[in-house]
């Protein structure tokens, strides 16, 4: 986080550089309001680190010497190993069941003109006004009668469901990129309709792929409502409504809300962090131009 | 802005299966063509019909109902019932319902400028851009509940900033913004921009992206000034993009419900409670689905009723893109 934080000012001596731009913005016209905007940006990802790292009631801002007593208590007296564990199973397998459904039909959408297409669209366009948040009753009544409810099956299906429709116009945009004279060569050259899409477009949708899996990971392993509604079971739940709990406690124990924080950001970091690269041309390659 | 290209311009060239495909149909992965694009997208239907479709249509069928697991002896059909009882009879429906409107202008109008600012920022040509932009896109990331924690541990009453705010003279000790009527407004709203802005940021410079560089550099020798080259040129480009962004975010904050149900959990006083707050706690705490569905129900139609009219006023899509 240090490292980082010092990175405007880094940038800013080697300013002197002069840029082709056309219609130069004076430096400090950039660094001044980016350096504020990160301060915003980075201040509360330093305060919960912060807080994690620091003994119980320090109130040092710099936390040196640091504990992990926060860690060790989360992770085992507080069950995180088992959110974790949930957390990362419904986000993993949400993630490959949203990617192969839409997959399939984006491929339907992108590359045949069928009858229902036009209504189908719209149906998927609409469904994005259609909040989760107010389907709940609904959805416990459905879960209930599969009986599924304290099954992670009830929160995977769910989190597969809503994220279909913007997986799915996304994936089609990024399929109508790729040439289709490529997919009629492979057919000449012999290949199943399958075997062609294999050789040919798949590769070709690698960053699609991986935006379109990557924002389905992050949302299902951030998403609370579900996972609240639909598991009773604390062997059941999932990180953010462990972290919910530690909040609602009538005392808050801080150092350990802020490990759990910490826990909860890891793996989102991680994808983040190899996907940040694509989420600009990703958005605009795949779907802009779609 | 997969939907903005969806609906506004679909390409022709792609739209119709090139000819000649019907010709080279041969196996086609074991189902004839004209069936394979139904299968394909037949998972994809069929969880939508059940997961979505169907539970739309039963929010409406039990909101016309009573509907209570605790009290079966007086489930039955209710009419308009559920519906006269929160026109006439909820004074927490209209106050959740205008905190509603409230918490969406504000959040959607300053997550739009602020978001439109840091895109053009990070557009120009600087050094560490790669960084700047991973970094300041980073809350994008961040769940409404890991947000929430964050922010509690910002403003708590002990060791929150207040109290470091207090130790250089500004304000006093022990002041807790989320739980003064007064402050707790404007603490969630900046919690929420802090992870709000990123989105529009992402969208907005994924459009700034596809602007010919040809219009600035005409604009540049017409001697055009940066304000003017931004309202003719950048903000038209972009109007689709806003359109679409501000429209999808608008509903998605006023269903918010992971970030103020554990922020502030409403609080204090009901000061926060937006209406699928309500909602939510009337299914939870006193188990009426039957009038729970019927504040969806409403709730579905003015977001049905604004998201046109907000599109109708923009003429999205219109002739001149």
């Amino acid at each position: 986080m240090t490292a980082t934080l010092t990175a405007p000012g880094k940038a800013a001596a080697d300013a002197g550089t002069g840029s082709t731009m056309i219609g130069r913005t004076p430096r400090r016209q950039i660094y001044l309001p980016l350096g504020l905007y990160l301060l915003f940006t980075l201040i509360p990802f330093y305060w919960i680190l912060l807080f994690a790292v620091r003994p119980t009631g320090s109130t040092s801002l710099v936390p040196w010497p640091i504990t992990f007593e926060h860690f060790d208590k989360v992770w085992t007296e507080r069950s995180f190993a088992t959110f974790f564990q949930n957390s990362l199973l419904v986000g993993v397998v949400s993630m490959v069941m949203t990617t192969l459904v839409a997959l399939a039909g984006g491929y339907a959408l992108a590359r045949f003109d069928f009858r229902i297409k036009r209504g189908f669209m719209l149906a998927l366009l609409c469904s994005q006004f259609i909040p989760g948040a107010l389907m709940l009753v609904p959805l416990f009544e459905i879960f209930a009668e599969l009986r599924m409810i304290n099954s992670l099956a009830s929160v995977v299906i769910a989190e597969t469901v809503f994220q279909l429709p913007l997986s799915m116009i996304l994936l089609s945009g990024f399929i109508k990129n790729v040439p289709y004279v490529l997919e009629e060569a492979a057919w000449v050259d012999g290949c199943g309709r399958f075997r062609a899409f294999c050789a040919v477009v798949l590769p070709a949708l690698r960053p699609g792929l991986i935006a379109v899996g990557s924002f389905a990971f992050v949302h299902s392993w951030n998403h609370f409502l579900f996972a609240l509604m639909f598991l009773s079971d604390q062997g059941k739940q999932t990180i953010p409504v462990g972290l919910a709990t530690l909040m609602g406690a009538d005392s808050v124990d801080l150092g350990a809300l802020a490990a759990g924080g910490v826990v909860a950001a890891v793996p989102v970091v991680i994808v983040f962090a190899f996907i940040q690269k694509w989420l600009v041309t990703g958005f605009s390659a795949g779907a802009v131009k779609g | 802005m997969a939907q903005a290209a969806a609906v506004a311009k679909p390409p022709p060239s792609t739209a119709q299966p090139p000819p000649g495909k019907e010709r080279r149909r041969r196996r086609g992965a074991g189902a004839s063509p004209r069936r394979l694009p139904y299968l394909l997208i037949a998972p994809a239907a069929l969880l939508m019909l059940g997961f979505i479709a169907y539970p739309v249509i039963s929010v409406f069928y039990y909101s016309l109902r009573h509907y209570n697991p605790t009290k079966p002896w007086r489930d039955g059909f209710a009419g308009l019932d559920n519906f006269v009882t929160a026109f006439t009879d909820d004074p927490d429906f209209w106050r959740t319902l205008g905190f509603s409107l409230q918490w969406v202008a504000v959040e959607v109008v300053l997550q739009l400028l602020l978001g439109l600012a840091l895109a053009l920022l990070v557009n120009q040509t600087f050094v560490g851009r790669a960084l700047a932009r991973a970094l300041v896109f980073s809350p994008w990331a961040v769940s409404g509940v890991l947000t929430s924690t964050i922010w509690l541990l910002i403003f708590n009453s002990q060791t929150g900033i207040t109290r470091y705010l207090a130790d250089i003279g500004i304000g006093s000790y022990g002041t807790s913004w989320l739980s003064d009527t007064g402050t707790v407004f404007p603490a969630v709203v900046v919690a929420e921009l802090w992870r709000g802005v990123p989105f529009f940021a992402i969208l907005i410079l994924a459009d700034l992206q596809s602007v010919s560089k040809d219009l600035y550099e005409a604009a540049e020798v017409d001697g055009a000034s940066r304000w003017r080259q931004f309202f003719h040129i950048t903000l038209p480009h972009l109007k689709d993009a806003i359109i679409l962004s501000t429209l999808l975010r608008a509903v998605w904050e006023f269903n918010n419900v992971d970030l103020l149900y554990t922020l502030t959990g409403g609080g204090p006083a009901g000061e926060t409670t937006t209406l699928p707050l309500r909602i939510a706690s009337i299914a939870v705490d006193s188990h009426d689905f039957g009038y729970a569905s019927a504040l969806t129900a409403i709730a579905f139609v003015i977001l049905l009723f604004c998201s046109l009219l907000y599109l109708r006023l923009s003429k999205f899509g219109g002739q001149d893109t």
